[in-house]
């Protein structure tokens, strides 16, 4: 493997980790304001 | 408030892009490695940015243990998360770095085996705070804190006082980095530093969102048998 594909391999690495945790992020939201309008009703 | 998020947010989309810019395209080339060692521009400030928000939760971490405070419980957890988000940055691409250069993905050495025992006492403060359902899981998570906070200075200066297969420091200790190498590393910290304060905004925000809802829960849940 090229080295420029183990730099890429890096970098597009660090950006999933990144997007995984704010995907976490939505969900845990999306599960608190569920529970927000099971409140309400 | 939300005016202030907003800000951040496009401040550190900003920079964000612009220090992948530098990193990738204007940044000199290493004259040995090549452009694999453009991985250092994400490699070192993630592992920085680790380093502090650990270093947030052991201070929020002692303050609680003092004074009970709701506040630095949300603090410390929220920044125990976010710097596993980080470390594990440095976990994967640190051996990504590896394999090109030393020709193995992992060794055994004194750095890289120390970073990994931080992760995993940071992954198992979380694991207890999220599953144990002890009224003292605060006191609990702030004490493993603590003495988990010890081994972020062992990571940070096992390469000053030990000979390791990791290289040395880059900047300070006689550390000879191209001033130009150095302006990029600094602005790609600026801008992690930015993602690591926008992400622990928010994740405050819906930590303390998520007590209040509990908290209505179980008024709830106490006022349902008298109706």
């Amino acid at each position: 493997m090229n080295s420029v594909h183990y730099l890429y391999a890096a970098y597009v690495a660090t950006w999933a980790i990144h997007g995984g945790y704010l995907v976490i992020l939505v969900r845990k939201y999306s599960r608190i304001r569920r529970e927000m309008e099971k409140l309400r009703k | 408030m939300k005016r202030g998020f907003t800000i951040l947010a496009i401040v550190t989309g900003l920079l964000l892009s612009f220090a992948l810019y530098e990193a990738l395209i204007a940044a000199p080339t290493e004259r040995t490695m090549g452009d694999v060692q453009r991985i250092f521009y994400y490699h070192v400030p993630s592992a920085w940015t680790a380093f502090l928000l650990f270093l947030i939760n052991f201070v929020a971490s002692v303050v609680y243990l003092i004074r009970r405070d709701l506040k630095s419980d949300i603090v410390a957890l929220v920044s125990a998360e976010v710097g596993v988000v980080f470390c594990t940055v440095v976990l994967v691409t640190g051996p990504i770095w590896a394999r090109p250069v030393w020709g193995i993905w992992w060794t055994w050495d004194l750095r890289l085996t120390l970073t990994l025992v931080l992760w995993l006492i940071y992954a198992s403060y979380l694991v207890l705070r999220r599953f144990s359902t002890s009224s003292q899981t605060a006191v609990l998570a702030a004490v493993l804190a603590v003495f988990g906070a010890l081994d972020v200075p062992l990571v940070y200066f096992s390469i000053w006082f030990f000979r390791t297969q990791h290289p040395s420091p880059v900047i300070g200790n006689g550390g000879s980095l191209d001033p130009r190498m150095a302006q990029v590393l600094l602005i790609n910290w600026a801008a992690f530093l930015c993602l690591a304060w926008l992400v622990s905004w928010t994740r405050f925000r819906l930590e303390v969102l998520k007590r209040e809802v509990e908290e209505a829960q179980s008024l709830q849940s106490l006022l349902e048998p008298s109706r």
